[in-house]
């Protein structure tokens, strides 16, 4: 039984579930991608630094809290600075929206010309994140680290292999699993919502039904600033902060958002898990797996990993291309870019 | 007459391609709008809408005119309108692209509905089903049905009979008669000439941008030169 158990245990503990946490800071980056591509039609470069926005505003608001004394007990005390970082996200999607996007809406520009405009803001954000918090690396993570230590659990079942959850991992995959629900709800059941996918669907047809493009456009920045900053909250959390890290989460966002299909929410959510596993499986090192499952003269030498933590973003890369190639439009028919 | 756009005049910029052209429907009458390729069928009902600029002349919709309305703005007015191609939200469902035809009103839609599945039993079965799984004439039917959400008094209809069998085409006359006998005003542009002045109270033949024959349907159907020049003899 238990030289089951182990191997399974082992590959929970470093497949499973930072597959499914990563997983989750995918999808809810990806999520913002493919609903300003379905509403707006043009790739957004500037997601990945608006995460490192929301972000950031967060963490300075934490520290704010922390010089106060203000805790939430066993939780991070950046979940009360949130609303302040996801408000001012908001505030900033908007304004650029309504300085730099509704312009080129108005001469109807093409979509190369709101990419490239995109990526201006990218490089503008860029510079004022660091400006504001500098470069480095930010840990703003406080209260309980852990919700099940791995020696605790290798206690509890007498396995020789422990299964370590970290709070930001539960709290991780809870709040992606409840604005995934509230996002359907929204888009499923609500007339704005409709209105939304109205919008994307056909948009000649959703003006002529009466339905107003600088509204939905509005909602749109909306959400997605609300995501991006939940987004990269958690992942900072999950993790740590580093805008550099944040302006590369770009790659494997923008593979998730396209395998699952451009302009599809649950396509992006699908693409995120698929990104994820397919990173975390082809950069762990299975040796300690194979030592319980292999005889012994079978032991290799190696560590028995396919391909080195270096790189990852070469594996969201390569999905990326041969979607493209393959089946451009992804796993759900989205749009083609 | 409950609309009508008189001399027309106009283009999309540069050539004009309608040249004072007149076009009208009443209540509770079909009107159809025939013509050989590049006539500018078309073009004279998107001037009813509003998608054209006029250089000249003047829409008006029950006495009123509504000449300098935004397309949003006539349709609220009472007008409703269906494309020809893209005419639906494929990625929707069939209920919930007729709650979007409806999405201006503030007030209680369920009974239109009803009305609409009244009209085109087939969708009541197909409610739940994405518009773009459709055939063509079921799809042309959410078409219609969507743009009378707004329960309007003109419908206006571009190509309905477009890419669909004989069939199907006869049956979608007998819906778009169906519709006439409810008391909406219904305007059509179509290539199956023939075939739509059968059903027509009035017809028009443009040509160039100008009106060629004017007169019932039945009359210019039984005109020795419009058949011989638009209708193959």
């Amino acid at each position: 039984m238990t030289e089951w158990l182990n191997p399974l245990v082992l590959m929970a503990n470093f497949v499973l579930v930072p597959g499914l946490v990563y997983g989750a800071q995918l999808a809810l980056g990806a999520l913002g991608i493919t609903l300003v591509f379905g509403i707006l039609r043009f790739s957004n470069f500037a997601h990945g630094d608006t995460m490192a926005f929301g972000t950031m505003i967060t963490i300075l608001m934490t520290w704010l809290l922390q010089s106060w004394g203000v805790s939430l007990g066993p939780l991070p005390t950046a979940l009360l600075a949130l609303p302040i970082g996801i408000f001012l996200t908001i505030l900033f999607l908007l304004a650029t929206d309504r300085l730099v996007y509704r312009h080129y809406r108005d001469v109807r520009a093409k979509p190369i010309t709101f990419l490239m405009a995109s990526i201006g803001i990218m490089f503008m954000m860029n510079g004022l994140i660091r400006f504001i918090i500098g470069p480095g690396e930010q840990i703003f993570l406080d209260g309980d680290r852990f919700l099940m230590k791995a020696r605790e659990f290798k206690k509890l079942t007498g396995l020789d292999e422990g299964l370590g959850i970290r709070t930001s991992q539960v709290l991780t995959v809870v709040v992606a699993v409840v604005l995934v629900i509230l996002l359907f709800w929204f888009l499923q059941r609500t007339k704005t919502g409709k209105a939304m996918r109205a919008y994307s669907d056909n948009e000649t047809l959703a003006r002529l039904s009466g339905i107003d493009p600088e509204r939905v456009v509005k909602i749109t920045w909306i959400i997605a600033a609300g995501l991006a900053a939940i987004a990269g909250v958690l992942y900072g959390l999950d993790k740590s902060f580093k805008p550099f890290t944040y302006f590369q989460l770009l790659l494997p966002m923008f593979a998730a958002a396209i395998v699952g299909g451009l302009g599809k929410p649950i396509g992006a959510i699908v693409g995120g898990f698929i990104i994820a596993f397919s990173e975390v499986m082809l950069t762990y090192a299975y040796k300690k797996v194979g030592r319980y499952l292999l005889p012994e003269e079978w032991q290799p030498d190696g560590l028995l990993q396919l391909l080195s933590t270096d790189y990852k973003f070469a594996i969201s890369f390569v999905i990326l291309v041969v979607v493209l190639l393959v089946r451009p439009t992804g796993i759900f028919k989205g749009k083609v870019v | 007459m409950l609309l009508s756009g008189e001399n027309m005049t106009g283009g999309y910029g540069g050539a004009d391609i309608l040249k004072s052209c007149s076009i009208g429907v009443e209540r509770g009458e079909i009107a159809v709008i025939v013509g050989p390729n590049g006539a500018g069928k078309s073009t004279a009902m998107k001037a009813l809408l509003g998608m054209l600029d006029l250089r000249e002349g003047s829409v008006r919709l029950d006495g009123k005119d509504i000449s300098s309305l935004s397309p949003q703005a006539r349709i609220a007015e009472g007008i409703g309108f269906v494309p020809q191609t893209e005419n639906v939200f494929t990625g929707m469902t069939v209920e919930e692209n007729l709650e979007m035809g409806a999405y201006l009103r503030g007030d209680d839609i369920a009974e239109t509905i009803e009305q609409i599945y009244g009209l085109f039993p087939i969708l009541k079965e197909k409610r739940r089903q994405a518009a773009g799984e459709l055939s063509g004439g079921q799809r042309q039917q959410v078409a219609v049905g969507r743009a009378m959400m707004t329960r309007p008094s003109v419908l206006m209809l571009d190509e309905p009979t477009a890419g669909v069998s004989p069939i199907v085409m006869d049956e979608l006359f007998d819906r778009i008669i169906e519709v006439r006998n409810t008391g909406v005003a219904v305007l059509m542009v179509e290539q199956n000439a023939r075939q739509a002045l059968e059903i027509a109270d009035r017809g028009y033949v443009l040509v160039t941008g100008e009106n060629r024959f004017t007169d019932t349907g039945e009359a210019l159907l039984a005109d020795a030169e419009v058949r011989k020049s638009f209708l193959g003899g």
